[in-house]
């Protein structure tokens, strides 16, 4: 039997996207979508990527100074898990019709961002414990909820992603319990990577909800759950405890529990310094993309022989036929 | 360029008697490196025990629409559902 329907309108289909939405259903690769939702779910998993990749720089740094063969395979299968999540997102990003040389090359030319935490250095070994802890403790914060996205490949990626998250979340924390038993040298360490990381990790959440202004249309689409300072309060709850067990001090003078809503209080964040990184003016902006640009310039002789082989392996088939 | 690279998606068979699940894509050149690179990319932790690649481009597909009429033939066959026969409760083992 056929049936025979009309076209639909771009009203209609703008209904069904609307209904799929509100029904808590996923948006599946080629189904219709509003332009505005397909480029921001594009750039939105593109910087997504990006920020795992240019992730990996700053506990590479560290790799071949690892203080032991454990460390060493552990802070590998870590960095190389980063490369991972750049990957699954980028295939994510495809999807929806996203270019993948086009989404490298938006990120060598500066033209899309990743995270503001990566344009910070990694001065000691403690700073490797404190990234997992703190860094990848806020990204589990941010992508908990994204497991939820209304958009289907999005929210499986971030499923994948989340279960290896707590694998870097937690050998950080362990990393650093250890140097906390170790020397006062090794603790005063760990305190000094804590100081400089604490605020950078708050502004991960992004600019305060007043100074958000994509935040409502995101909510709508349910491409992201919760506000910055929904998750930078959760992160900040979920923190101090671990803190206190772990024998640090959170730099903030203002940190304190209020009783009365439930959850702690914490001081001032310096929003310029966060504008700052984020333009381009960070400690270490011009180094991680210079890095990442080499990589993709150093790489490109292999990526032109493997499809040099594929090209004649598939002649010789042909012939062979 | 990896535009030169084709799209590969990606299925993995968890553990003996499981379907091959789609589980993502990648890009390779060539079907030995789909297979390499989804090893290293969606088996990390043993999360498979068979992979199987395929070029994206060879794969024929439905509308991903729910409301698709190439859906509608099973819409209308209830009478293909247990559920649609009344057994009477007495009638043990059905
Ligand atoms: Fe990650
Ligand atoms: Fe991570």
């Amino acid at each position: 039997m056929t049936v025979t329907e009309p076209a639909p309108s771009e009203a209609e289909l703008e209904r069904h996207f609307e209904h799929t939405i509100a029904k808590d259903q996923r948006i599946e690769p080629r189904d219709w979508v509003p332009e505005a939702y397909r480029k921001t779910m594009i750039r939105q998993i593109a910087q997504h990527a990006h920020s795992e990749i240019i992730g990996m720089q700053p506990e590479g740094n560290w790799i071949t100074r690892a203080p032991s063969l454990r460390r060493k395979a552990i802070l590998l299968a870590k960095v190389q898990d980063e490369a991972g999540h750049g990957l699954y997102l980028y295939s994510a990003a495809e999807t929806l019709g996203g270019d993948r040389d086009d989404m490298t090359e938006k990120l060598i030319s500066g033209r899309q961002k990743y995270s503001s935490i990566f344009n910070y250095p990694t001065l000691s070994f403690a700073d490797v414990g404190v990234i997992g802890w703190l860094v990848d403790g806020a990204a589990i914060c941010n992508q908990v909820p994204l497991c939820r996205s209304s958009y289907g490949p999005y929210a499986r990626a971030m499923i994948r992603i989340c279960k290896e998250e707590s694998f870097h979340q937690r050998q950080g924390y362990e990393l650093l319990m250890t140097m906390m038993s170790g020397t006062e040298q090794q603790r005063e360490m760990v305190q000094d990577a804590v100081n400089r990381y604490w605020w950078p990790s708050l502004m991960m959440f992004g600019p305060p909800d007043d100074d958000s202004p994509n935040t409502a249309q995101s909510m709508a689409w349910k491409i992201k759950r919760h506000t910055n300072d929904e998750l930078r309060q959760r992160f900040v709850d979920m923190t101090v405890p671990q803190a206190e067990a772990l024998g640090v001090t959170l730099p903030d003078p203002d940190l304190a529990w209020n009783a009365e809503r439930g959850h702690y209080d914490f001081g001032a964040i310096d929003w310029d310094e966060l504008k700052q990184v984020i333009s381009g003016g960070g400690p270490c902006n011009t180094e991680r993309m210079e890095r990442r640009r080499k990589a993709h310039e150093d790489g490109a002789w292999v990526r032109e022989a493997a499809a040099a082989h594929a090209r004649k392996q598939q002649q010789r088939k042909e012939v062979a036929a | 360029m990896t535009g030169e690279w084709p799209l590969y998606e990606v299925f993995v068979r968890g553990k003996r008697g499981l379907n091959h699940v789609h589980v993502g894509s990648l890009r390779a050149a060539d079907d030995d490196m789909a297979l390499h690179n989804a090893r290293d990319l969606y088996t990390r932790r043993n999360e498979g025990v068979s992979i199987w690649v395929v070029k994206a481009a060879d794969i024929a597909a439905s509308s991903p629409d729910e409301k698709d009429p190439f859906f509608a033939p099973s819409g209308d066959k209830v009478y293909r559902h247990p559920t649609f026969y009344d057994i009477p409760e007495n009638v043990p083992h059905m």
